[in-house]
């Protein structure tokens, strides 16, 4: 049994006009140790499902009934905040997209590290200060003792989002959900932060669930992927599978609108309009106002798109929800088509 | 540390030489000294004799110094009305209204910081929204009236009759709406020597329960402003990253509420506060003349009315002394709670 098992997620936030689902039907799962990425676009859900496993959606977000998160045998759906509390920061942490709104202004870091190992722990403030310089080193940074006394404004960006991570390490926990970690760093700065990562969660065997808009991060640092769009998992499986070979229109759509992948002096290649907004979401395929595949070549709508929400279909291991793909007419692997489309 | 308090009095001196000079503006220009002294029937070459001596036909400049001069000595001059220097009449004054913002103080520190929070923490609770609602009404109603509105509920009594009176329950809620009155509305009673001119309110039940009005109706305007701007501050600080990773950190919300936002939620309140604790020196003005509580606001309206303008002026360079101690003092404070500001005069 998987280590994390994620099932028919529904998040849902009550607003004044009605309920807005921001994710629907969200499957997935982690093991122990595996490293998982979430990618799409923003507003996909990526974050909210991040957030949503460990019940920390702001209200008035809320996650519906018949969602199930079941960590280590235990499901957390329905839980109380005091049993949560057990497992937040300690069986599973979390790292932040900016780490300088992430630390508190007015706590040095020692404190900020101490408070976690006291909130999961018995332990004196002395070792409790002995596994905070323990894990600082861990992460790389210079003089760690002098850090633990220092305050977040006097560290720079890079070295925050390093604190972090080390307070995330702090009680050895099962998995690090890590959103966006280093969207908000300098170009220098973010490889280093994401190799450092990467090292840690491999040397201590901590599952990682990524979540990124950047497939250059997602392909180098993950086992498997889940695609998401408009609040659904549209496609997942091994990351590298995915890579090469993409099946869902958008996935191909993202992996062309790569730099790397237009012709120098070329145009970038992009898919042409924006994300739905989450209450307004188009009939059957969110996807099929963008989708090239959306209408066929005579013209009409291809039979389906505009009405049925496709089913993710496929072996556990890789699956895709897209109509085409469920007619057994599998979207060409070879990574130029849907960029003609597109001219 | 050293550097920042030397440039911090520096400031001050600068501050309190601009209001000594206003002051002293005031006291030039605020009709005929000598026609306070003398009567209409002294003849004019004997008031040019006596301004000759009194040196008011000095240049300004020369005035002026002469006026600082003695002012570095707290020497004032003497108060027309008590015949006595204003300096002492002030020092006689001061500590019933010292008291009675203290007392105020601890009471907005008291009440504003456990209902900003809790409001904050329960936006949408029916306390939270009563708190509100009672807040916008203090905010709306002058001083003066609510504390007459206090002296006539608790130190008057009102007894209303609007049930029937011929049965138990109906007596029972008249009981409810009226009021007993009792509590003392006028003055000091008796409060208990200290040391000087110092005489004190706290040290007795019954001086305490001479302040329970005044100190109320002075909070009646500070309380409500409080209640809002702690509440304002804790709603935005809730929704900052840094609250949502202390709760990913798995910590109790007793820790996350009372430490890691309220910590940032009173950098502005202390900043606020500071001035608002001079402004409630000058509020005393109203709060202690319906009370007729004997302090400072009291004397400096009687001055007024008696045209004493020496202790006008005296009272007008003291509390801007006060108030630029205070601010200071809370600059201080702030540089110590606050990580991000280093007391050295230069940003960090």
């Amino acid at each position: 049994m998987a280590l994390l098992d994620v099932n028919h997620l529904d998040v849902r936030f009550a607003l004044r006009r009605g309920d807005v689902q921001a994710l629907r039907d969200v499957c997935f799962s982690l093991d122990k140790g595996e490293r998982l990425g979430i990618v799409g676009e923003s507003g996909a859900g990526k974050s909210v499902a991040a957030f949503s496993l460990l019940n920390l959606i702001a209200k008035p977000g809320y996650i519906a009934n018949g969602s199930h998160i079941v960590f280590d045998g235990e499901e957390l759906v329905g839980l109380s905040d005091r049993a949560l509390r057990r497992i937040r920061g300690h069986r599973m942490s979390m790292i932040f997209q900016d780490p300088m709104m992430t630390l508190n202004p007015v706590l040095s870091i020692g404190e900020q590290m101490i408070e976690c190992l006291k909130a999961h722990r018995r332990i004196s403030k002395r070792e409790a200060r002995k596994v905070a310089l323990e894990k600082l080193q861990l992460a790389q940074i210079p003089a760690p003792e002098a850090r633990l006394d220092q305050y977040p404004h006097e560290l720079s960006g890079g070295m925050r989002q390093r604190v972090i991570i080390a307070i995330a390490l702090l009680l050895d926990p099962d998995i690090i959900i890590a959103d966006e970690p280093t969207t908000a760093l300098d170009v220098t700065i973010q490889a280093e932060v994401m190799a450092l990562l990467l090292d840690l969660c491999e040397k201590q065997d901590v599952g990682l669930i990524l979540i990124t808009h950047d497939l250059g991060v997602v392909s180098q640092v993950t086992e498997r992927m889940l695609v998401m769009y408009a609040g659904r998992v549209i496609e997942q499986g091994p990351t590298r599978e995915i890579i090469n070979n993409p099946l869902h229109p958008y996935t191909q759509g993202l992996i062309q609108a790569l730099p790397q992948m237009a012709t120098p002096g070329s145009r970038l290649n992009q898919i042409p309009g924006s994300m739905p907004s989450l209450d307004k979401l188009p009939s059957g395929c969110a996807f099929h106002p963008r989708c090239p595949f959306a209408t066929l070549d005579d013209g009409r709508p291809r039979p389906g798109c505009r009405d049925q929400v496709p089913p993710l279909t496929g072996a556990d291991a890789r699956q895709v929800s897209c109509h085409m793909v469920a007619e057994n007419k599998p979207v060409q692997a070879d990574q130029s088509a849907p960029a003609k489309e597109a001219h | 540390m050293i550097a920042f308090l030397i440039k911090r009095l520096f400031h001050a001196l600068l501050v309190m030489f601009v209001i000594s000079l206003i002051a002293f503006a005031i006291q030039d220009n605020l009709g005929d000294p000598v026609q306070q002294l003398v009567g209409q029937s002294v003849p004019e070459s004997e008031r040019d004799a006596l301004r000759d001596e009194l040196g008011l036909n000095d240049p300004f400049i020369t005035q002026y110094l002469r006026f600082a001069g003695n002012a570095l000595h707290f020497d004032f001059g003497y108060s027309y009305v008590f015949n006595q220097p204003t300096t002492e009449v002030i020092l006689r004054h001061l500590p019933a209204t010292l008291e009675l913002v203290a007392a105020t103080t601890v009471l907005i520190i008291l009440l504003s910081v456990p209902i900003g929070v809790y409001s904050a923490i329960k936006p949408r609770a029916w306390l939270s929204r009563f708190f509100m609602g009672v807040s916008i009404i203090g905010i709306s109603i002058p001083v003066f009236l609510t504390a007459i509105v206090l002296i006539q509920l608790f130190a008057i009594g009102v007894s209303w009759t609007p049930f029937p009176t011929d049965t138990g329950w109906g007596q029972w809620l008249n009981d409810l709406v009226s009021t007993n009155g009792g509590m003392p509305a006028y003055g000091r009673g008796d409060p208990v020597h200290v040391l000087g001119t110092w005489y004190t309110n706290f040290a007795s039940i019954k001086g305490l329960s001479y302040l329970i009005l005044p100190a109320v109706s002075l909070a009646s305007i500070m309380l409500p402003l409080f209640i809002r701007l702690i509440r304002a501050e804790m709603l935005e600080v809730l929704q900052s990253d840094y609250i949502k990773f202390a709760r990913a950190k798995g910590l109790s919300p007793q820790r996350i509420y009372f430490l890691h936002a309220l910590k940032n939620t009173m950098l502005p309140v202390i900043t606020v506060g500071g001035v608002q604790i001079g402004t409630l020196v000058a509020y005393t003005i109203l709060t202690e003349t319906v009370f007729q509580w004997p302090g400072v606001g009291l004397m400096f309206l009687n001055a007024i009315e008696r045209s004493d303008i020496p202790l006008i002026v005296t009272y007008l360079v003291i509390v801007g002394l006060i108030f630029t101690i205070t601010n200071t003092l809370v600059d201080l404070i702030y540089g110590l709670v606050n990580p991000t500001v280093k007391l050295t005069g230069k940003p960090a």
